[in-house]
């Protein structure tokens, strides 16, 4: 069989996407000498699920990172080519990264809720914002909890710690503090990957309904989940983006053979 | 079998719990020697007379017991008999074998003088300007308290004249002197220099009228003396005025001891020493220990956090970052009298002598800041300190999950607002366990401060009511060379010997309760700032 089939019909990735709200422009990556990423070359599209996978190590995670340049505080990183969220060079040295992190918020694999009070945690994004008015707190705590599908359980007990609160909670509570910034992009690097079962479930309904009012990456392990949740996924392996189409495309007529052979498991 | 042995790991166990209980013996055995011979120095206890077999009578209280050396089954005990200014010594030996016969006489009295430690011995007589009054036992005990009461009014005349009007008076005496010396130093006007000279002149008018009031009050003190008999018949007289206590410790019930000794503790805490430290209260250097404490605490704290804040979080991780902990490590380990020296050398006459030479040129060559004081002292502990609130700030710091910076940054912080809101709330028990540490090592800390501005006795605390209110220049009194000093360099070191246990046992409570405060504010803190469920 050949390496790729249907060379001609391939869709590229400005056929797939309409109106990318962030553009990933020959992106490559440096970790002091090793090459993180290659080339990477991607569009998300706008108010949708946009699901990375790949094995362990092939860069989903540090694309991810580097969408809201999370990547500065690992001082050996230095990167090539451009990427841009709506429309504006965000390496750029000129932009604002603080404004561009309250834009793009991001979900952490390990659930870090701060050692403050639930109110307090939801409350926080818009504290260091400058916005300390009770009523827009109480009203965008209380949204954004409900949001994350997580304002039932804690509504009678906003002032204990979120210490408390477990595994499932604390992650949704950890979405809630993204989504109380209204971010234009959320990021969520394996949200689920220390969650059960249950809690998972629960966090991928969060996200299906998320999906209405935002733009989501999520990186996964775990292919069911990125079948289940995504509308378009892209494959990466070694560092480099193998391929990028609508899920229902990857999953079940992928252009590449190593695309299929990973989402069928026959490696990865 | 010794394979099982050492696989089902008992050999360790063994090991490491003896380490342990060893470490508990020791503690214990510090805190229990401390102890035991620290809380029973105040105790009322038993006078014993003596009528030996060669018709000597002595009277005392029993204090060791011993083994004669090289006569086996024979014992002799130490008594200490007071007295030191008719005997010459405060302590003597007798055989076991020579005793004939031991009473405890109720009639027999502790008298606390200002001078001369204790005399034991029985109420003669009290005479009030050369005059009897009573020449009975009883009778004359029943006048006494009377007296010794006015007697202690008195004095609390003398202490405010001499410390509140003649200390003021003085202040502006010296005030003057220096403000001719600067319109000497100017060149003034002649005008100006008499103008001084009449102000001069009159302070010297109100100094002689408060200094005959101050006469009188001390004449007054000479009239009453009471005539004691010693258990060998001696008679001595003593001025009441110069009795600071007295009690029957024979015929005190069991209530009336711990009275006797509640208000000994109580003086010990609040009073001031007398007889050059051995005895009286030991409250300068307990409010001198505090006070430096908390100074160093001021300075030594927010520097260390500060500076390991950059370390940790500004700083780029390189050669010269590792190069600076490696000497700030080291630096916690430099041995205290090292920093004593760059305290005097740098602090005291560097900086000191730089803001004599500036400010007080008129009062030179005496100097001000130029000379060892409770704020050189404090900064020189500071220093001290600094490296141990810097190491345990690093390390603080590191230990919070980075998880929970990138969270912080995620959201839109500043690197400020990172550090400010979530980095130092959660690294904050472990800053403050860092500070407890360096805290309990300042206030053990003794060598620097011997040459930095702790001294015998320094009856002017650094803080009194009277303008600047904090004299930070002035010398101080501290708990641990106070210990030193009354142990080892006073002149009656075995009559000393139980407060320095008394001053021990204190400067550990001090110790203990600085800690526990911090301890308890740690435990508060980390109930608020919980970590992380995983």
């Amino acid at each position: 069989m050949s390496e790729k089939r249907g060379e001609i019909d391939e869709p590229s990735v400005s056929d797939v996407i309409e109106n990318p709200i962030v553009e990933v422009d020959k992106l490559s990556l440096y970790y002091g000498d090793t090459q993180a990423l290659y080339d990477v070359d991607l569009g998300v599209p706008e108010r949708e699920v946009t699901a990375f996978i790949g094995p362990s190590g092939c860069g989903k995670s540090t694309l991810l990172r580097s969408l809201n340049r999370l990547n500065d505080l690992v001082e050996s990183a230095r990167i090539e080519g451009n990427v841009r969220v709506s429309g504006a060079d965000i390496y750029d040295p000129n932009y604002d990264v603080i404004d561009l992190r309250r834009r793009v918020g991001m979900v952490f694999q390990k659930s870090n809720p701060f050692p403050k009070s639930i109110y307090e945690n939801v409350a926080y994004g818009l504290r260091i914002a400058g916005e300390n008015r009770r009523s827009i707190l109480n009203e965008s705590v209380e949204k954004s909890l409900r949001a994350a599908a997580l304002w039932d359980e804690v509504k009678d007990r906003l002032e204990d710690n979120a210490m408390g609160l477990s595994g499932g909670q604390q992650q949704r509570l950890c979405i809630a503090r993204t989504l109380a910034v209204e971010p234009e992009v959320v990021l969520m690097d394996e949200p689920c990957s220390a969650l059960d079962p249950i809690a998972t479930v629960r966090i991928e309904e969060t996200i299906s309904e998320l999906k209405n009012d935002y733009t989501i990456v999520i990186v996964t392990h775990n292919l069911q989940q990125a079948a289940r949740i995504s509308d378009y996924t892209a494959f990466f392996y070694l560092g480099r983006l193998v391929e990028f189409n609508q899920t229902k495309q990857i999953f079940t007529q992928p252009n590449l053979k190593q695309t299929e052979d990973y989402v069928t498991g026959r490696f990865g | 079998m010794t394979l099982r042995f050492w696989r089902g790991g008992d050999p360790f166990i063994w090991l490491t719990g003896s380490a342990l209980a060893f470490c508990l013996l020791m503690i214990s055995g510090l805190v229990g020697i401390i102890l035991y011979n620290g809380v029973g120095v105040f105790w009322p206890s038993t006078l014993q007379q003596l009528s030996l077999r060669d018709g000597q009578v002595v009277l005392g209280k029993v204090v060791d017991r011993q083994v004669i050396p090289d006569q086996p089954e024979a014992y002799r005990i130490q008594l200490k008999v007071g007295n030191r200014d008719a005997y010459g010594l405060d302590f003597r030996w007798v055989d076991e074998a020579d005793i004939e016969r031991i009473e405890r006489p109720a009639p027999v009295v502790v008298f606390e003088r200002i001078e001369w430690g204790d005399a034991y011995g029985y109420v003669e007589k009290i005479t009030q300007n050369g005059q009897v009054m009573v020449s009975e036992g009883q009778d004359a005990w029943d006048l006494l308290q009377p007296l010794l009461e006015a007697s202690a009014k008195r004095w609390e005349v003398i202490r405010s004249i001499e410390h509140d009007e003649m200390g003021q008076l003085n202040r502006a005496m010296e005030e003057l002197r220096l403000e001719k010396r600067r319109l000497e130093m100017d060149r003034a006007k002649p005008e100006a220099m008499a103008e001084l000279e009449d102000r001069n002149r009159a302070l010297w008018e109100r100094y002689e009228l408060v200094s005959d009031r101050l006469n009188a009050v001390r004449a007054e003190n000479e009239q009453a003396v009471v005539s004691i008999r010693l258990a060998d018949g001696q008679e001595r007289s003593v001025r009441v005025a110069d009795i600071v206590r007295t009690y029957k410790p024979n015929a005190l019930d069991l209530w009336g001891k711990v009275g006797v000794y509640c208000e000994k503790g109580w003086e010990f805490v609040t009073g001031q020493p007398r007889e050059s430290n051995t005895e009286g209260g030991i409250f300068p250097a307990l409010f001198g220990t505090v006070m430096m404490v908390m100074l160093m605490s001021l300075a030594a704290v927010p520097f260390g956090i500060l500076a390991a804040l950059y370390l940790r979080e500004y700083a780029k991780q390189g050669l010269f970052v590792r190069l600076v902990r490696i000497a700030v490590n080291n630096l916690a380990g430099v041995p205290s009298i090292v920093f004593g020296m760059f305290g005097l050398g740098f602090f005291v006459y560097g900086v000191g002598g730089g803001i004599d030479r500036l400010f007080y040129p008129e009062a030179l060559p005496t100097p001000t800041y130029g000379t060892g004081g409770i704020l050189w002292a404090s900064l020189t502990l500071a220093l001290l300190t600094v490296p141990v609130v810097i190491v345990a700030t690093e390390e603080a710091l590191a230990a919070v999950p980075r998880e929970l910076r990138e969270g912080a940054l995620g959201l839109g912080s500043t690197k400020f607002q990172m550090i400010w809101n979530i980095v130092l709330p959660s690294a904050l028990p472990g800053i403050l366990t860092g500070v407890i540490l360096a805290t309990a090592r300042g206030a053990g800390e003794v060598a620097p401060l011997m040459i930095t501005g702790v001294v015998k006795l320094a009856p002017d605390l650094p803080l009194d009511a009277f303008w600047p209110f904090f004299h930070l220049e002035r010398k101080f009194m501290h708990l641990g060379f106070h210990i030193y000093d009354v142990g080892f360099q006073s002149p009656n070191v075995e009559a000393a010997r139980p407060m320095v246990y008394t001053t021990a046992l204190l400067l550990l409570l001090i110790v203990l309760a600085l800690n526990l405060t911090a301890i308890v504010v740690r435990n508060k803190l980390r109930r608020r700032y919980a970590s992380s469920a995983f």
